[in-house]
C-alpha cells in the first residue's frame, strides 16, 4: 500500500521499519519513528475525531503536546487507554487506537446535531440548563453529559502494568533539550555540574530538528545531536527523552514523568510502563520553547486547518506532507518557512500574510522562490465538512477591521501562524511573577520565586544567536556557583535569517451577513460568542470567565487557545491584556497516568504488612487472619467447618473453662530508662508511678492535654531505673512521638530516654482456669504461685533455657499472665506453650475470641477509648489522681466533663436475650418518635457472651450511672434492626475481679 | 514538598517529617493554678498566622528529634530551623 502523502526522501524517520496498525478498524502501515499522527497523514487520513460539545468533525492541529483535537483510545498489549493525543504517540507494530467522542462512527455521528442546535448550546450551557429540577441531575442529566463529553473510556481491568518511582538530586535540571537546553546543559556540565536534562518528545533537539539554521559549521540538527552524543558520554549528566517535567513545586521539587515503555508494542520484562522522578534540584532551567498560536477565523476547526510549525514538523521530521495544495496564513515570518519547505518538495503554496508590507531575508527567499504572496490578505472561513476544500479569503484594510471582496480559493490544508507563545506553565507554577511582553503579545517569566531561570523562546526571545548566547552563560554561570569551577566555552556562531516584526493580529472579522463559528479553545469547543456571551453577562474576572465557557479548561489547558482568549476580552473590555491576567497555571503540565502517580504503592503494596514470628505457625493451623493496623492477627481458628461465631465462640469459652494462648506480639513495647523514669510515667499516666516497686505492674492512662483517653496499657518496673511500657497496638507510633514530645521539648529537665521495642519482644498471653498449672510447667525452677508470682507481678525465667519475662497481667479477666521472649525464640516458646499445654486442653484463640472476654468483663478498648472519651466515660475515674498533676488534667474540670449527666459505659442486654446488637446502633428512648430521633448513646462493641450464652454489649450512654435497668431501644437504621433492651453494669462477668486474683 | 534543614541530619524532605503545630505554646508548669481562659489558650487558641511562623516538627524518619522551623505560611519560605532546645532570637 503506498501512502500518498509520504515524501521520497527525507524526514528523520527508518523507512527500512514498516510497522502496521489500525485505525477506527482499518489497517494502516507507517515507519518506525512515525507518530500515529503522522502515520495517519501520510496515510491522507485527517478526520480523527468529533469535538467535545457539537461533534464537529475533527483532525490535527499541532504535532506534539499542543495538540487538541486528536486524542484517540489507545489499545495496546489487551489493555486500553484513554485521553491519547495521537501526535505524542509513537507507532509500534500492532497499535491500535479508536477515535472518541463519535458515535455511531467518527464519519456519522449522532451527536453533531449539536452542531445544528448550537444556538441551544452557548457559553454556561451545562449550568443553565442542567440546573433544574434537581431529581432530573443523576437519571437524567449526568448520563446525557457523561456520554456526550467523555475523551475516552478507562479500562476496568486490573492493571497489569508496572509503574515506579524515583528520587533524584542534581545541581541543574533543565526542561527541554532545544538550544537554550543543550547550550546550558553542556556549558554546566563542562564545569562538572551533575545535571539531568529531560526532553518530552523522543527526539532531542528541539527547534533545531525543523529549522533552517547554522550552528558553527553544521546544521542546528547536527550540532544538535554532536552536543546530545558528548552529553551522554559524561557521568555527571543524564540526558532523559520521553520525559515530560509536569509540575514545579516547593522548594525545587519537581515531578517528571518518563514514558519507558509506551513506545514498544509490550513492556519488556522487568520494565516499568513508566516512571515518575521526583527531583529535587538546586537551578532549574526552563527551556521548554514555545508554542505557535492560531489565528481565529471562521470555521477554523476544519480538519486540514493547523499550525503552520505542525506543518512544517510533519514534513521535515517524519517526510509527510499535510496537504499537496496548502494555504499558508501567517501575521509573521515563521509562515515563509512552512511555504519554503513545501515548495522544496515541489508543493506549490499560496501565502496570506496580514501584513501591508514586510520585508525580510526569509520572505526575499520566498519570492525568489516563486511562491505566491498575498500582503494584507486574511482567510474568513475555510470551506468544506470532514476537510478543506477550499477557503474564502479577501484583503483587509489597515485597521483590521474592513474586509475587501470575498474571493474563494481551492485549497486542501490552511496552515495557520498567529507567532509564538512562551511555555512559561513550569515558571508560573514556580510562582514566577510572570509579566507581559509588548513586543511579542505574550506573558514571559517575570520575578523568580524560587531557584530557576527561563531561557530562549520559553523566555521570548526568538533569535537563535541571542538564546545560544545567554543559554552557555546561563549554564556556566549557575554551575560555577555550585562547583565553582569555571571552562570555558568557545560559543559557535549561527547562520539564521534575521526576521522582521509581527503584526499585532490575531482574529479575522466576521464578514457581513455571515454567522460562522470562530474557535478559540478546540478541545473544549468554544467560540469567539461564547466569550462575548460571558462578558455580556457580567463575567468579568478571567478565571470566572474560564469556568463559565470552559475556556482553557480541557487536558490540552489551553495551550493553543489561552492568549486568543485574553486578547478577546481584553477588547471588548477595553483594557490591555497584563490588566486581564492569565489563569492560574496548575500542574500537571501534561496529564499524567494514574498509575505512574500510585507507582508499586498497590494492593498489597499499598502498605507495608507485619507479622508476628509466630505467623507461619498460625498459617498452618487454620487461622484466619485480620488486618490491624498495619498487622495480621488471628482473628480466629477454624476447625472443620466452624463459622467465625462458631469458632470464637469455642475459643473464649476455653478460656473461662481451660487456657487459652493469644498471640499479643502485635502490642506496642517502649523501653523508658533514666533516673527520672518514674517522674515521667508519674506525669503521663493519671494514677500515681512514683512508689511503683521494682517486679511490679501497673495499669496506667494517659491523656491527651485536652482531657480525652489517649491510650491504656500496663508498664513494669523491670529494675530500678528501667520499666517496660506497653501500648495498644494502634496508638504505638502515637504514644512514642507523644513522650518524645515531652522529653524534648516541654520537660527536658528529665533525665529519661525512651525507644520502641515493639519488634523485640514477641508475646503470649496465656489466660485460663488452669493457666498457673501451664506456667509451672513451663518454668519449672520459678516460683509461680500466687505468693510468689501475684497479680500484677513480675518475674524473669527460663524457658527451656530461652530467658523470657513474665507478666501477671490480664486482659481477659481470667487468671492469666503475659510471656514475653526477644522475637527471634518467639516461634520457639508458642510451640513449648502448645506442647506442654496439650494436657491441660489448650487451644490457641484470635482477637475475636480475645474481644468477647474484654467485653463482657467491661474492660475497654479501642472502641471505647475512640478519642471522644474521658477517664469517667470508661468508668477509669478510680485510675485518676487527685493528688499530683499530669498531662490533661486541668482539662477535666471542664464543665462538659464534670456535668452530672455525663455519658459512661453500661452494659446491655437484648430483651429477648437472642439479637445481636449490630455495633454503632444508636440507643433511643422511645423507637417511634419522629426523626431525628434524640441519640442518648451507641453500642461501642457487641459479643455473644460465652458464660451466660446470650449477646452482650457495650455502650457510651448518657447520664450511664442512672440508667442501669432502664429500658431502651438500639436502633441500626443501616441494618434496619430495632431492638428493645435493658441496661446493666458494664462489668457482665465477675463484677468483683476475683479471677485475676486467684 | 518542603526541604527541611534538620538541625541533627541535614537537608531532609518532607515526607521524612511529621508536624506538630505553632512552637511558640508553652505548657503551663505543672501543679500551677491556671485560670481557664489560661489552658484554653494553651489546648485550644491558635492564631492562623499568614507570614512568618515558628513551628514544630518530628523527624520521625530520622534522628526523631522535635526541632524548631521558621516557615513562611503563604510562601512556604523556610528561613532558619532550630534545635529543641535552642532559644530562637
Ligand atoms: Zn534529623
Amino acid at each position: 500500500m503506498t501512502q500518498a502523502f509520504r515524501i521520497e526522501n527525507g524526514g528523520l524517520i527508518n523507512k527500512d521499519k514498516k510497522l502496521s496498525f489500525k485505525f477506527n478498524g482499518k489497517t494502516y502501515f507507517g515507519y518506525e519513528g512515525d507518530t500515529l499522527a503522522s502515520a495517519l497523514l501520510a496515510n491522507g487520513v485527517h478526520l480523527v475525531g468529533r469535538s467535545f460539545k457539537y461533534h464537529r468533525p475533527r483532525g490535527f492541529f499541532g504535532a506534539g503536546v499542543d495538540e487538541p483535537y486528536a486524542v484517540v483510545q489507545l489499545y495496546r498489549n489487551g489493555e486500553t487507554e484513554p485521553n491519547i493525543k495521537a501526535t505524542e504517540q509513537e507507532l509500534f507494530e500492532g497499535l491500535e487506537a479508536k477515535s472518541v467522542n463519535c458515535w455511531p462512527s467518527v464519519n456519522f455521528d449522532i451527536g453533531a446535531i449539536n452542531n445544528f442546535l448550537k444556538i441551544f448550546l452557548p457559553a454556561g450551557f451545562y449550568y443553565k440548563t442542567f440546573m433544574w429540577p434537581k431529581s432530573f441531575w443523576y437519571r437524567i442529566y449526568e448520563p446525557f453529559i457523561r456520554k456526550a463529553a467523555g475523551l475516552g473510556v478507562a479500562s476496568t481491568k486490573h492493571d497489569n502494568e508496572r509503574y515506579e518511582h524515583k528520587y533524584e538530586y542534581c545541581d541543574l535540571l533543565i526542561a527541554g533539550s532545544g538550544p537554550s537546553g543543550l547550550a546550558s546543559a553542556y556549558a554546566a556540565a563542562k564545569n562538572g555540574a551533575k545535571v539531568i536534562l529531560a526532553e518530552d518528545k523522543p527526539r532531542f533537539g528541539g527547534s533545531l530538528l525543523t529549522s533552517d539554521v547554522n550552528i558553527g559549521n553544521q546544521s542546528g540538527k547536527d550540532w544538535a545531536e554532536g552536543i546530545i552524543a558528548e552529553l551522554k558520554k559524561m557521568p555527571n549528566v543524564d540526558v532523559k527523552n520521553r520525559s515530560q517535567i509536569f509540575g514545579y513545586y516547593d522548594h525545587n521539587m519537581l515531578v517528571m514523568s518518563e514514558k519507558v515503555s509506551d513506545h514498544l508494542p509490550s513492556t519488556k520484562k522487568y520494565h516499568p510502563n513508566k516512571r515518575l522522578w521526583y527531583i529535587r534540584a538546586k537551578e532549574v532551567v526552563i527551556s521548554s520553547g514555545s508554542i505557535e498560536r492560531p489565528i481565529v477565523f471562521g470555521n477554523n476547526d476544519t480538519p486540514g486547518v493547523m499550525l503552520s510549525s505542525a506543518a512544517k514538523e510533519y514534513l521535515k521530521v517524519y517526510g509527510v506532507l499535510v496537504g499537496r495544495k496548502p494555504l499558508v496564513f501567517t501575521n509573521n515570518d515563521s509562515g515563509y518557512e512552512t511555504a519554503i519547505e513545501f515548495k522544496k518538495h515541489g508543493v506549490d503554496p499560496v501565502v496570506l500574510d496580514s501584513r501591508k508590507n514586510a520585508e525580510s531575508e526569509i520572505i526575499d527567499e520566498a519570492k525568489n522562490l516563486g511562491i505566491n504572496i498575498k500582503n494584507s490578505h486574511v482567510v474568513v472561513a475555510a470551506q468544506g465538512y470532514k476537510k478543506v476544500k477550499s477557503a474564502d479569503i479577501a484583503s483587509i484594510s489597515e485597521d483590521k477591521k474592513q474586509l475587501g471582496k470575498i474571493e474563494n480559493i481551492q485549497c486542501d490544508c490552511i496552515c495557520v501562524s498567529g507567532f509564538w507563545t512562551p511555555t512559561i506553565h513550569l515558571a508560573s507554577q514556580s510562582g514566577n511573577k510572570t509579566k507581559f511582553k509588548e513586543e511579542i503579545d505574550a506573558f514571559v517569566s517575570g520575578q523568580s520565586k524560587q531557584n530557576e531561570i527561563t531561557l530562549g523562546a520559553a523566555n521570548g526571545v526568538f533569535s537563535l544567536d541571542e538564546t545560544l548566547k545567554t543559554s552557555f552563560k546561563a549554564g556556566s554561570e549557575l554551575s560555577k556557583k555550585i562547583t565553582e569551577n569555571d571552562n570555558e566555552i568557545a560559543i559557535p556562531n549561527v547562520v539564521e535569517k534575521k526576521s522582521s516584526q509581527h503584526d499585532k493580529f490575531w482574529c479575522v472579522p466576521l464578514p457581513k451577513g455571515k454567522n460562522y463559528k470562530r474557535f478559540l479553545d478546540f478541545q473544549n469547543d468554544v467560540a469567539v460568542s461564547d466569550v462575548e456571551i460571558a462578558l455580556r453577562e457580567g463575567y468579568r474576572s478571567i478565571e470566572h470567565v474560564k469556568r463559565y465557557t470552559t475556556l482553557g479548561m480541557a487536558t490540552d489547558q489551553g495551550k493553543t487557545s489561552n492568549l486568543n482568549g485574553l486578547q478577546l476580552v481584553s477588547e471588548i473590555e477595553n483594557k490591555v491584556v497584563p490588566a486581564v491576567g492569565h489563569t492560574t497555571f496548575r500542574p500537571p503540565y501534561t496529564p499524567v497516568s494514574i498509575g505512574a502517580i500510585v507507582g508499586r504503592e498497590v494492593g498489597k503494596h499499598s502498605k507495608p504488612t507485619r507479622k508476628s514470628p509466630m505467623h507461619e505457625w498460625h498459617e498452618k493451623n487454620n487461622a484466619v487472619f485480620v488486618d490491624a493496623g498495619v498487622w495480621l492477627r488471628p482473628r480466629y481458628y477454624k476447625k472443620g467447618n466452624e463459622n467465625l461465631f462458631e469458632a470464637s465462640k469455642r475459643e473464649a469459652k476455653n478460656v473461662r473453662t481451660n487456657v487459652g494462648v493469644c498471640d499479643v506480639t502485635t502490642l506496642g513495647k517502649i523501653d523508658v530508662k533514666g533516673p527520672d523514669a518514674a517522674e515521667l510515667l508519674n506525669r503521663v499516666y493519671t494514677n500515681a508511678w512514683l512508689k511503683l516497686p521494682v517486679g511490679k505492674a501497673r495499669y496506667g492512662v494517659m491523656l491527651r492535654e485536652d482531657g480525652i483517653v489517649m491510650d491504656d496499657g500496663t508498664t513494669t518496673r523491670i529494675s530500678e531505673n528501667h520499666y517496660h511500657m506497653t501500648t495498644t497496638t494502634a496508638q504505638a507510633a502515637n504514644v512514642l512521638s507523644h513522650l518524645e514530645y515531652y522529653l524534648q521539648l516541654v520537660w527536658p529537665e528529665l533525665n529519661v530516654n525512651v525507644v520502641s521495642t515493639t519488634e523485640q519482644w514477641a508475646g503470649a498471653a496465656i489466660a485460663g482456669p488452669k493457666s498457673r498449672d501451664l506456667l509451672q510447667k513451663l518454668f519449672p525452677n520459678s516460683d509461680v504461685s500466687n505468693e510468689g508470682l501475684p497479680f500484677m507481678g513480675y518475674i524473669e525465667g527460663d524457658l527451656f533455657g530461652v530467658k523470657a519475662r513474665i507478666f501477671r497481667i490480664s486482659f481477659s479477666g481470667e487468671l492469666a499472665y503475659e510471656v514475653n521472649v526477644e522475637s527471634d525464640y518467639g516461634n520457639f516458646m508458642w510451640e513449648k506453650i502448645i506442647e506442654v499445654g496439650e494436657e491441660f486442653n489448650i487451644q490457641p484463640y484470635g482477637t475475636e475470641a480475645l474481644s468477647t472476654l474484654r467485653i463482657e468483663m467491661g474492660h475497654v478498648a479501642g472502641s471505647e477509648l475512640d478519642g471522644r472519651t474521658i477517664p469517667f466515660d470508661n468508668a477509669l475515674e478510680g485510675l485518676v489522681s487527685k493528688k499530683k498533676d499530669f498531662i490533661g488534667k486541668r482539662s477535666l474540670q471542664r464543665s462538659a466533663f464534670i456535668a452530672e449527666d455525663r455519658q459512661r459505659i453500661v452494659g446491655v442486654v437484648p430483651l429477648d436475650k437472642q439479637t445481636s446488637i449490630p455495633e454503632g446502633s444508636h440507643l433511643v428512648k422511645d423507637d417511634k418518635a419522629p426523626l431525628p430521633n434524640p441519640k442518648l448513646g451507641h453500642i461501642s462493641a457487641s459479643c455473644w457472651s460465652v458464660e451466660y450464652d446470650n449477646p452482650f454489649s457495650l455502650a457510651i450512654l448518657k447520664d450511664g450511672k442512672n440508667m442501669i435497668g432502664q429500658k431502651l431501644f438500639a436502633m441500626s437504621p443501616l441494618k434496619n434492626k430495632v431492638i428493645p433492651v435493658e441496661i446493666v453494669s458494664s462489668h457482665y462477668v465477675d463484677p468483683k475481679g476475683e479471677r485475676v486474683r486467684s | 514538598m518542603l526541604y527541611i534543614n534538620c538541625p541533627h541530619c541535614g537537608m531532609r524532605s518532607q515526607n521524612e517529617f511529621s508536624y506538630g503545630g505553632d512552637a511558640s505554646v508553652k505548657r503551663p508548669e505543672l501543679n500551677k493554678e491556671v485560670s481557664d481562659q489560661e489552658w484554653d489558650n494553651f489546648v485550644y487558641n491558635r492564631k492562623s498566622l499568614r507570614g512568618k511562623h515558628l513551628e514544630l516538627w518530628q523527624h520521625i524518619s530520622g534522628c526523631r528529634q522535635w526541632i524548631k522551623v521558621e516557615r513562611d505560611t503563604a510562601t512556604h519560605e523556610i528561613f532558619r530551623t532550630f534545635k529543641a532546645d535552642e532559644e530562637v532570637a
